[in-house]
């Protein structure tokens, strides 16, 4: 069980706390209804979840105001989308490749975003959106803007170069930018032992990137190291790497098995499941739980309802909009659901 | 009007871009205080400071990665590769993310890439290469090769301008080679061919620094009358212009610098046999650089570039058909 009176606790009310475990119930109902639907051939191509991971994209996001680009939630980052507000419906419509305005069906998976609420889509090739959520952090900086921008990366990842390049670049400029290190452990099949020698959070200092560690299956503690990095980064004290340290509970995707992961280590990782604690965590403070369980299940039947009613995207959509004809439709702002944002409660930036 | 190069052409559609539009700033390598490997930034810190003049590390997937992260939010970045062979290394950021996300995500992404581009000056493997065809091969992505003065400044204030992002080759040979009249105020040129020297026996479709070489191979071609077609934009291709020639002449040259293999002669070439067959009156010709790297010593580098001699023979031999 974990114990909220820890440093979140100031800044957590219940409200925030049902809205936190809410989220991060309808993360994980979304994605169950989504295997099912990809195993009854509804969803075609491929399916990702992030089932034992969703403290970590709904606690950082929630420490985000409406006008901190998401940049991008990954394929374990559901609870990102959630949060700031994107329409369930509109995300079982694009996972089937049916009329939705996130993706127009060009798209599949979890490879959607929706500029409307400031969150911009990932690419397969990681971490590249590292690198643009640098770059979304360098023009706040060069307009004197109070944003910072969120981004998360993997274990994996980190091999890459565009890691460094972007570590280096948010590292020289100071840039308001919340790097969230999402250690699943688990690069496909590649344990981080044969990921790297240097631990990424180690790397951080090597960069002059402030680095925290936090337990990523402990939805207060992300939040409250984001709502840090957050704070830090508009203060001008320059990014935060936050390592947040979790188990991938299923296969990389719907089509793996992940026989290669010992069952003890997921046995021994189910027991610290981020839901489950923070659900009896709630209960002891007299929030009902199952009442949330069961609001979210009623949405997601909903939404799942809705898509199934809607038709497949129209084949024309395949040879249109690859260039932008007119104006640049920007960024706008996402939902920022923590009381801290309330305007009553303005002082807490 | 007033006479300008090339390279001076390309720093006024900065500059006056920069004074017209404050979202619009340039970044790279050695831009600022230096003024850039080939002096086209020179002067600019000094008007607009460091903030929109800025030095980077030295990382083309920084480069454009953060670019396309400041044109999400509102802004207009001008990225310089400082050779145009350096792009490689900043490809996936240009390919993946900026040229398939209004695609995927119906985001627009307003970036400019210049890239210095081309050999004749014994650059060597890493420095003289024409890459313009891994960008045509890549949906999303503009790409424009001007080849006079005028054109260098109003393609440039046209890509700045555009809402996606544009691969703006500046030809290095060109830089300060090349004079001409250009207007003073800003102009857009648009994204279309331009008929360099009209003429009815033979078109020369060229562009960029080629166009010279195809001027200066066919001005005195055994009284034959060359057209030669400038196509200024790659991405879009100006097929209706290529057609036009191609009807008109009933005799075609394909010239590129590029590598020959998949170059953008290669679809003109393609266009021409599937579009134009009726038109023409002999077999489609290609001058192009062969599939080598272009090497370094002069007699080896002139061996694989094509030249006004090797451009006035292949012209003769189409003539004669």
């Amino acid at each position: 069980m974990l114990d909220l009176d820890g440093g979140a606790e100031s800044l957590l009310n219940d409200e925030d706390r049902a809205g936190l475990l809410r989220h991060m119930l309808l993360m994980r109902a979304v994605e169950e209804r989504g295997l099912s639907l990809y195993k009854q051939g509804r969803i075609p191509g491929s399916f990702y979840d992030g089932r034992g991971q969703e403290a970590i994209s709904v606690g950082a996001t929630w420490a985000m105001a409406a006008a901190d680009p998401v940049c991008s939630p990954l394929i374990r980052d559901l609870g990102a989308h959630l949060v700031r507000g994107t329409s369930v419906a509109d995300i079982f419509r694009h996972y089937m490749g049916r009329e939705n305005p996130l993706s127009r069906g060009r798209e599949g998976n979890v490879h959607f975003g929706d500029r409307r609420r400031g969150v911009v889509g990932m690419v397969s090739m990681l971490p590249d959106m590292m690198v643009v959520a640098v770059g979304l952090a360098m023009a706040f900086s060069m307009r004197g803007e109070a944003r910072c921008a969120l981004t998360f990366f993997g274990d994996g990842a980190t091999s890459r170069g565009d890691w460094h390049e972007a570590m280096n670049w948010a590292g020289l400029g100071r840039l308001p930018v919340v790097l969230v290190f999402e250690n699943n452990q688990l690069a496909y099949s590649t344990p981080t032992e044969r990921q790297y020698a240097v631990d990424p959070a180690a790397r951080a200092a090597a960069y002059g990137i402030e680095a925290v560690s936090v337990d990523g299956n402990d939805v207060d503690a992300v939040f409250a190291a984001a709502h840090d990095a957050r704070r830090r980064a508009l203060a001008g004290g320059g990014p935060t790497l936050i390592e947040a340290l979790t188990m991938r509970m299923h296969g990389h995707g719907a089509h793996d098995d992940a026989s290669y992961v010992p069952a003890e280590m997921v046995a021994e990782w189910a027991r610290r499941d981020p839901i489950e604690r923070y659900e009896a965590a709630l209960e002891m403070r007299g929030i009902d739980a199952g009442a949330i369980r069961g609001e979210v299940a009623a949405a997601v039947a909903a939404a799942v309802t809705e898509a199934l009613a809607t038709p497949m995207a129209d084949p024309r959509e395949a040879l249109q909009g690859v260039f932008c004809e007119g104006e640049p439709t920007g960024l706008l702002d996402g939902d920022a659901p923590w009381s801290g944002f309330l305007p009553a409660l303005a002082p807490m930036v | 009007m007033a006479t300008r190069t090339y390279l001076e052409a390309i720093s006024e559609a900065l500059r006056e871009e920069m004074r017209l539009d404050e979202r619009v700033f340039v970044m790279g390598e050695d831009v600022g205080e230096f003024g850039g490997a080939f002096k086209v930034t020179d002067g600019l810190i000094e008007e607009f400071g460091p903030g929109r003049v800025r030095d980077t590390p030295i990382a083309e997937a920084g480069i454009v990665g953060t670019a396309v992260g400041a044109a999400i939010a509102g802004l207009r970045p001008v990225c310089e590769m400082q050779f145009a062979d350096f792009v490689a290394c900043g490809f996936d950021q240009l390919v993946n993310v900026a040229g398939k996300m209004h695609y995927r995500l119906g985001l627009a992404v307003p970036l400019t890439v210049r890239l210095p581009t081309g050999g004749g000056f014994s650059g060597g493997p890493f420095h003289s290469q024409s890459p313009e065809a891994w960008f045509m091969h890549a949906p999303g992505i503009k790409v424009v090769a001007p080849s006079t003065p005028a054109d260098a400044k109003g393609l440039l204030v046209a890509a700045i301008r555009d809402a996606n992002p544009v691969v703006y080759l500046e030809h290095k040979n060109l830089y300060r080679r090349v004079k001409g009249e250009v207007a003073e105020e800003q102009f857009e040129t648009p994204l279309r061919a331009r008929v360099a020297r009209e003429g009815r026996d033979l078109v020369v479709v060229a562009y960029g620094a080629m166009v010279h070489t195809a001027l200066e191979a066919t001005e005195d071609l055994e009284g034959a009358s060359v057209e030669v077609l400038d196509l200024r934009s790659l991405v879009p291709l100006d097929e209706e212009a290529i057609l036009a020639s191609v009807e008109k002449t009933s005799r075609v040259l394909v010239l590129d610098e590029a590598n020959a293999t998949c170059a953008a002669g290669a679809q003109v070439a393609a266009l021409i046999a599937d579009r134009g067959f009726e038109y023409l009156d002999a077999p489609v010709r290609r001058v192009a650089t062969p599939d080598v790297p272009i090497p370094f010593s002069p007699p080896l580098e002139q061996a694989v570039l094509p030249g006004v001699g090797r451009v006035r023979e292949a012209c003769l031999e189409l003539l004669g058909y």
